[in-house]
């Protein structure tokens, strides 16, 4: 079977493909002509060594994610095994309310299970879980992710997820991620999940232009 | 010799718009027709004498102006007050001193001329002036300026925000750097272009912070560290600013790409005060490319704030049936655009 280009992706082109006889994805992180070109080396090289580690950690925190079969990072690929199923994205706005907010506490369930080992994912939409055909969520392209147990680092990446939800499925955002801070708090502790909410809150305040930060004085 | 000004013949199908644009450190007044033809295009700039806009003088500034402005705007358009059909005005997000100026200016206006007022959201002013002057339909936009960072695409019903700055404006970081590097802001050139000058004598390119986080970008850390090289003061200038520009362009070209491959739009636009520097025109023209979507920027007139975008923008609103009661019409400091519903696309 021939590499087939399955999705284009921003940052790197994800290519079906038979390698020894499984099926896997070959992601692949293509040169960006907009940038200089050692800066993008930088962030090619660093991307490509970090996203398998971070990979590798979630599984050991209880978070499925794609297998690593081979990185060579010298041409920025890698090859992971593919994940049959469904992205999150198209399966959350076709099912009903009471499936919709299981799997949310789901996902809080598994950021939890991450933050709790210092996995920070870094890019936290619904389209970066696929929901495979046991019922499992798989988080899939850690390439912004980073290992990190700050507080601020969390909060950045639960308050990127409540963005995501908000411009892809607006219709039920808030109770999406209602569900997700439930699920999140069953694994870190109410306590650990309310520091974490917090500090959401004041990242959405550093914001230019948020209503929330302080009532309008208008005349 | 005082020379006669033409005045235009109103036909009974012509209607016009005059816009008030006064959210940071420009007043301005533009006209459009109803059509989007834009008569005239005014602006007065607040240079301050040392520092950053303060909110207060730059208010003075816009009250000392507005008639004058006013006045040279109808004289462009060759029209008379009585010619108008409705008063646009900004009415957020921005400083509030600011906005309040060009708020009562726009309240007087309208109530003495007695036609509606249509209160317009910057944000949304700065995208459709760039559809209009480009032809564009329906693009993502990456909208860039001293206040704002943003990616936005329409989708049911309102401009959604996929990405935008978690700190500070990517004109905010050029900015900042280049008033603690002492350059001075002159009438009719802003510091980013003179970051811009410096940046294409650069040759060496430093190592600075790159913040990109999902859709987001944060340029706090990028814009210390770029300072504190410049305090430190073994890298040349031109280096420096040629350094923090890639960096920083390149940020928001990667969360416009993943904008544009999320939302798979057909154009891509860029609009704003930074929309005016070359080299990210050309990062933007890149992806666009990249991914057979349209690169469309706003022509410079139109990039920086502007009175027209605001005339426009309030003749899309009005034709839809929208309109700002006077008891309704208080100034939104902090108005998202994602807040606003857009019935005019659809």
């Amino acid at each position: 079977m021939m590499p087939q280009l399955v999705k284009k992706g921003a940052e790197a082109s994800l290519f079906l493909a038979d390698w020894h006889g499984r099926k896997v994805i070959i992601k692949k992180r293509l040169p960006k002509k907009y940038r200089h070109a050692r800066l993008d080396e930088q962030i090619k090289t660093y991307r490509t060594v970090h996203e398998p580690q971070l990979m590798h950690m979630a599984k050991k925190a209880g978070v499925p994610t794609p297998t690593i079969f081979f990185v060579d990072v010298k041409n920025s690929i890698i090859v992971m095994e593919f994940i049959e199923g469904k992205q999150l994205k198209q399966v959350l706005n076709n099912v009903s309310s009471l499936e919709r907010q299981r799997l949310c506490k789901r996902i809080g369930e598994l950021v939890g299970r991450l933050h709790k080992q210092g996995i920070i994912h870094g890019d936290l939409t619904t389209s970066n879980m696929i929901l495979d055909p046991r019922g499992s969520i798989v988080f899939v392209d850690f390439g912004l992710g980073e290992a990190s147990k700050e507080l601020e680092a969390k909060g950045v990446d639960l308050h990127l997820m409540r963005r995501a939800l908000q411009s892809t499925h607006f219709a039920f955002a808030e109770e999406c991620f209602n569900s997700i801070a439930k699920g999140y708090a069953s694994v870190v502790g109410e306590d650990a999940a309310k520091d974490v909410l917090d500090k959401i809150g004041d990242i959405g305040k550093r914001g230019r232009y948020v209503t929330r930060r302080e009532e309008d004085n208008g005349d | 010799m005082v020379k006669k000004q033409r005045v235009r013949k109103k036909k009974a199908e012509e209607s016009y718009c005059l816009g008030i644009e006064s959210t940071a450190d420009d007043f301005s007044v533009g006209v459009s027709t109803f059509k989007g033809e834009i008569l005239a295009n005014i602006r007065s700039s607040y240079v301050p004498a040392e520092g950053g806009i303060h909110p207060r003088e730059a208010a003075r500034h816009h009250s000392e102006q507005a008639s004058t402005v006013l006045r040279e705007a109808l004289g462009k358009a060759a029209l008379k007050p009585a010619d108008l059909s409705i008063i646009a005005f900004s009415q957020g997000p921005g400083l509030g001193p600011c906005l309040r100026t060009g708020a009562t200016v726009a309240r007087a206006l309208a109530s003495y001329l007695d036609i509606p007022l249509v209160g317009v959201n910057h944000c949304i002013a700065h995208i459709e002036i760039g559809k209009l002057k480009t032809e564009a339909i329906d693009p993502i936009t990456l909208y860039v300026s001293g206040g704002n960072t943003i990616v936005a695409a329409f989708d049911a019903g309102r401009y959604r925000v996929f990405g935008e700055t978690l700190d500070i404006a990517l004109g905010n970081c050029l900015d900042v750097f280049a008033r603690e590097a002492c350059l001075r802001q002159k009438q009719g050139m802003p510091l980013g272009a003179l970051v811009e000058k410096l940046a294409a004598k650069g040759t060496r390119l430093l190592e600075l912070p790159y913040a990109v986080k999902g859709m987001d970008v944060s340029m706090s850390g990028l814009l210390t560290t770029a300072v504190t090289l410049l305090k430190k003061g073994k890298c040349r200038l031109e280096d420096l600013c040629y350094s923090l520009q890639e960096t920083a362009f390149s940020m928001v070209t990667e969360i416009s790409e993943r904008g544009l491959a999320h939302t798979e739009k057909k154009e891509v636009l860029l609009t704003g005060g930074v929309a005016a520097n070359r080299r990210l025109q050309a990062m933007i023209e890149e992806i666009a490319r990249e991914h057979d979507a349209r690169f469309c920027v706003v022509p410079s007139e139109f990039a920086v704030d502007n009175g027209a975008m605001i005339a426009w923008t309030g003749v899309l609103a009005y034709t839809h049936d929208i309109v700002t009661p006077i008891n309704q019409s208080h100034v939104k400091l902090r108005w998202r655009l994602d807040e606003v519903e857009v019935p005019w696309i659809g």
